[in-house]
C-alpha cells in the first residue's frame, strides 16, 4: 500500500463545492479521505500545501501530441510531461496525427505508448478516413477501442451531406462530434482574423462568419439527430450567442474556448514593436480575434455557455515557425501556460476562482461524460476518484519562458510575457508527476 | 530620369539639408555621405514621417540631376554589394533598382526565384542567410508573402529594401508616386487623390494611402466591396482600432468619387479575378470603373492620371486615357529610377 498525504491546502472541488482548509489522503492511485486534520497512515508520503490551493487534476479536451508521425515537434511522452506541468492530469489527443487516429487498431496504439506517460491520455478518432472528409471511420469501432470523442480537427467535416450521416449515426453511439468550427468557403485561406489588423498587414483574413456558420450548421443537425455537437475552441461573438440560444433551448451542445483566445486579440499579430511584426507564434486556428470577441468568450465562460477551457495545445518546431507567415504552421503551444492564463482572468475579477477550476476539471469531464468505469469520479476530489491531484499558487507572478518547457513546442505569443499562478506540484493517478515548488 | 519642367520652381521638394544639394552643373561631389537618416530598412513607408518622405524626394532630385550628366555615374555606393532578390515577375522594379545600384557604384546581383536554390525547396531564411555570408550590405526584396522582409530584417544584418511584399506594401512604388505628384502640384495638402480598383489585393494602394496621407492629401479609395478590406467598410472599431489603415473617404461609385479630382490611380486588377468567381465580368468591371475620357473630364481640368503598371488597357483604363497628355504613367517609370537611387543612397550611406 502505498499513501500520500497532503495537508494544510486550501482544497477546492467545485463538484461538490467544497472551498476549505482540508488534507487529501491518497492510497493506491484513488482518493481514500478528504477532511480535517486526516492522519497520515504509517510510511505516508507527507505534502505540506499550505499556501497552496488544492484542485482535481485538470483535464484537457483538447491536445495535440503529433504522434505518431509528427514526433519532430511532440510526442506522447514529452507532451503529457508538458501536461504535468501544466497541472493536467488527463488530456485528449486530437487524431490529426500521421497517419490519422482513424482506426481502433492506431487508437490502440496510442493507448500503449501512452501507459508509461506522466498523465492520462485519453484518445480522440477521426470522424472520415484519413480525415478526408470524405468517408466515415468506423465510429462504434473507434468508441469500443477507447475514443472518447470523434473529430476531424484541423478541418471542418466541410461536407454537409457527411456531416449529416455523422450527426445521426453517433446519435446511438453516445460519444460526442468534437468540431472545428472553420467552413473552409468561407475562410477562403484567410491565416488570420478578418479585421483591421489583417488589412493593416496585407494577410488573407478569415472572417467570423467562417466560425458561425459551422456552429450553426451543426445545432442544427445535432437538434435533428440527437447526437452531442461539441464546438471545439469557440472564438467569436455570434457563434457564443447561437450556443448559449442552442443550450437554452436544451439542445445537446458543448463548447470549449482555449486560454489564448480568453487573453490575445489579432493584435498580436502585429506585434509589439517593429521587430515582432507578422510574429508567427500568433498564427492559430480559429485566429485571435477582436477585443468584443476576447470580451465575449471571457463571459460566456464566466456564464456557463462554455463547459471547458481547452488548451488546443499545438507544438511545433522552430522551423515551422521561422518562415513568411503565410508558410508558418498554425497552432500555439498551450499546455504548460494555462492555468497562467486562467488564474490570471480571475486575478482581474472576471472569473470566481471556483469556476476558474470547475472549467478544468468537472466542467470538460460532465461535457463529454469522461467519468465511467474506472474513470469513476474523474474530475473530483471525492472518495473512490482517481488520485488526479493538482496544487496552484494564485499570486505567484512569473514571466513566461517556454525554453524551459517540457513541451518540445515552444511556439507561443506569450513568451516574455508575466502571468499570476503557478502550477506546484501534480499528482497523476497516484504518482508525483511534476514539483516545481522552490524553482 | 524626370525631364519634365517643374511646373512649380516652389513645387520641388527643397533638401532640408545643404549639403545634400547638388549644385546644377557641378562636376564634383556627386553625392554627398549623409549621416543622419534613422532608419536601416525600408519596410513600409508608414514609418516615415513627412519630413523623411520629403527628404527622400529631396535626394531623388538630386540624383535626377546625376542622370542628366553625360555620363550618369557616380561613385557613392562603390564598394557595396546589392542583391536583387526577386520571387516574383517584375520589369519596372527589378530593372530600375539595378540601373539604380549601378549608377551609384554598388556592385549589384540579381537573384530570382527561378534559376536558384529556391527551386531546389531551399527556405527564405536559408537564401538570405546565403546572401548575408557571401557579403551582401543591401538585399533588395521581392516575394509573394506578405510581411517577408520583416522575417528578412530579423534574419540578416544587412539593409532590407522591400520592393513589394504580398498584398501588403511597395514603398518605393508609393514614393515615386508621391515624387510624381510633388512635381506636378507641389504641396499636396488638400489635393484630392482617387485610388480606384483592386484595393483589397494591391500593396500599391496600402502604401499610398500612407504616403498620400501623411504628406495632407484628401484620398478616396473606390471599388466594389468585395474588391475593400472588409476593415475598412466595417464596423466603426474596426476603423478606429490603433492599427487600422488611415481613415480616408471609402466609395463605391466612381462617377461620384472623380469630381473635382486632382489625381486618378488606376490600380491592375488581375483577369482572373474576373471570370465570375469574385466579380461578375471584366465587362461589368470596366462599365462601373475604368478611367474613360468621359470620367476623367469630370475630374479637376489639370488632373493627371498615374497607373503603377502593368496595366490592362481596356480593362481598369481606356487605352486613350492612358496615352492621354493627362497620362503621367511614363513619368511614374522615370521618377522610379531616380527615387530608388535616393532610397538605397540614404539606407547605405545614411548612418543607421
Amino acid at each position: 500500500m502505498t499513501s500520500i498525504l497532503v495537508y494544510g491546502g486550501r482544497v477546492i472541488d467545485p463538484s461538490s463545492g467544497l472551498d476549505d482548509r482540508l488534507d487529501v489522503l491518497i492510497v493506491d492511485g484513488r482518493i481514500a479521505e478528504v477532511g480535517a486534520d486526516v492522519s497520515s497512515p504509517h510510511g505516508a508520503r507527507r505534502v505540506a500545501a499550505s499556501g497552496l490551493i488544492v484542485s482535481p487534476g485538470f483535464v484537457d479536451l483538447h491536445t495535440h501530441l503529433r504522434e505518431p508521425g509528427q514526433e519532430h515537434k511532440e510526442t506522447i511522452e514529452s507532451g503529457g510531461r508538458a501536461a504535468a506541468r501544466g497541472g493536467f492530469t488527463t488530456i485528449c489527443a486530437m487524431p490529426n496525427t500521421e497517419p490519422a487516429m482513424d482506426t481502433a487498431a492506431i487508437i490502440d496504439g496510442i493507448l500503449q505508448r501512452a501507459e508509461d506517460a506522466d498523465c492520462r491520455v485519453l484518445p480522440i478518432g477521426a470522424v472520415s478516413k484519413g480525415r478526408k472528409g470524405q468517408e466515415l471511420t468506423e465510429l462504434d469501432a473507434l468508441r469500443a477501442a477507447g475514443a472518447v470523442a470523434v473529430s476531424d480537427d484541423g478541418d471542418a467535416v466541410a461536407d454537409n451531406s457527411l456531416a449529416r450521416q455523422a450527426f445521426e449515426y453517433l446519435s446511438d453511439i453516445g460519444i460526442p462530434l468534437a468540431e472545428h468550427c472553420e467552413d473552409p468557403a468561407i475562410a477562403q485561406g484567410g491565416v488570420m482574423h478578418d479585421g483591421a489588423v489583417s488589412a493593416r498587414l496585407g494577410l488573407r483574413g478569415q472572417p467570423a462568419a467562417a466560425e458561425l456558420s459551422i456552429v450553426q450548421r451543426d445545432i442544427a443537425l445535432a437538434e435533428a439527430s440527437g447526437a452531442q455537437f461539441h464546438a471545439c475552441h469557440i472564438s467569436t461573438e455570434p457563434s457564443l450567442h447561437a450556443i448559449a440560444d442552442a443550450r437554452a433551448r436544451g439542445l445537446h451542445v458543448t463548447a470549449e474556448v482555449t486560454p489564448h483566445h480568453l487573453w490575445l486579440t489579432h493584435d498580436v499579430v502585429a506585434g509589439s514593436s517593429e521587430d515582432l511584426r507578422y510574429d508567427t507564434n500568433a498564427k492559430v486556428n480559429p485566429p485571435l480575434r477582436t477585443e468584443a470577441d476576447v470580451q465575449a468568450c471571457i463571459d460566456a465562460l464566466a456564464a456557463g455557455v462554455v463547459d471547458a477551457v481547452a488548451t488546443d495545445h499545438a507544438p511545433h518546431a522552430t522551423v515551422d515557425k521561422q518562415c513568411e507567415f503565410d508558410a508558418a504552421a498554425f497552432g500555439i503551444s498551450g499546455l504548460e501556460s494555462a492555468w497562467g492564463v486562467v488564474n490570471s482572468l480571475v486575478e482581474a475579477g472576471r472569473l470566481s476562482l471556483a469556476d476558474a477550476i470547475e472549467r478544468l476539471t468537472i466542467g470538460p469531464v460532465r461535457a463529454w461524460n469522461l467519468d465511467q468505469g474506472e474513470l469513476r469520479g474523474l474530475g473530483t476530489l471525492q472518495v473512490g476518484a482517481p488520485a488526479d491531484l493538482t496544487l496552484l499558487s494564485t499570486d505567484a507572478a512569473t514571466r513566461v519562458e517556454p525554453e524551459s518547457w517540457a513541451s518540445m513546442g515552444k511556439n507561443t505569443p506569450l513568451a516574455g510575457h508575466t502571468l499570476t499562478g503557478v502550477v506546484a506540484l501534480t499528482i497523476s493517478q497516484g504518482r508525483f508527476v511534476w514539483d516545481g515548488r522552490e524553482q | 530620369m524626370v525631364t519634365e519642367p517643374v511646373a512649380n520652381a516652389e513645387a520641388s521638394p527643397s533638401p532640408p539639408d545643404s549639403n545634400e544639394r547638388t549644385d546644377a552643373g557641378a562636376r564634383t561631389p556627386l553625392v554627398e555621405p549623409v549621416t543622419d537618416w534613422r532608419h536601416r530598412h525600408l519596410l513600409d513607408v508608414d514609418v516615415l514621417s513627412e519630413a523623411e518622405i520629403m527628404r527622400i524626394l529631396s535626394t531623388a532630385d538630386a540624383m535626377a540631376e546625376v542622370l542628366q550628366r553625360n555620363v550618369a555615374r557616380t561613385p557613392a555606393l562603390r564598394g557595396v554589394t546589392i542583391f536583387n532578390l526577386f520571387y516574383e515577375a517584375s520589369t519596372r522594379t527589378r530593372s530600375s533598382f539595378e540601373l539604380a545600384g549601378k549608377i551609384l557604384g554598388a556592385d549589384v546581383i540579381n537573384v530570382s526565384g527561378s534559376g536558384s536554390s529556391v527551386e531546389k525547396g531551399e527556405s527564405l531564411v536559408e537564401t538570405l542567410n546565403t546572401l548575408s555570408a557571401v557579403g551582401a550590405d543591401a538585399v533588395v526584396m521581392r516575394h509573394h508573402a506578405s510581411g517577408a522582409p520583416w522575417l528578412a530584417a530579423r534574419t540578416i544584418d544587412g539593409h532590407i529594401v522591400n520592393a513589394g511584399d504580398g498584398q501588403h506594401a511597395h514603398p518605393t512604388q508609393a514614393l515615386l508616386d508621391a515624387y510624381v505628384l510633388i512635381k506636378e502640384f507641389g504641396d499636396l495638402s488638400g489635393r484630392k487623390v482617387v485610388i480606384v480598383g483592386d484595393i483589397l489585393h494591391s500593396r500599391v494602394a496600402r502604401s499610398n494611402l500612407w504616403s498620400l496621407t501623411t504628406l495632407g492629401a484628401e484620398v478616396t479609395l473606390v471599388a466594389p466591396r468585395p474588391l475593400l478590406p472588409s476593415a475598412l467598410s466595417n464596423r466603426a472599431s474596426e476603423r478606429e482600432h490603433p492599427l487600422a489603415l488611415p481613415a480616408v473617404q471609402i466609395e463605391s461609385d466612381l462617377d461620384r468619387a472623380i469630381v473635382g479630382a486632382d489625381a486618378v490611380m488606376a490600380l491592375r486588377i488581375q483577369n482572373e479575378r474576373l471570370r465570375g468567381r469574385l466579380l461578375p465580368s471584366s465587362a461589368e468591371y470596366a462599365r462601373r470603373y475604368q478611367l474613360t475620357t468621359e470620367r476623367i473630364a469630370e475630374a479637376s481640368s489639370e488632373a493627371i492620371v498615374m497607373h503603377p503598371g502593368p496595366m490592362n488597357e481596356g480593362v481598369e483604363i481606356a487605352v486613350n486615357v492612358a496615352h492621354s497628355p493627362q497620362s503621367r504613367i511614363e513619368a511614374q517609370v522615370s521618377a522610379g529610377l531616380a527615387v530608388r537611387m535616393a532610397i538605397l543612397f540614404l539606407l547605405i550611406r545614411g548612418g543607421a
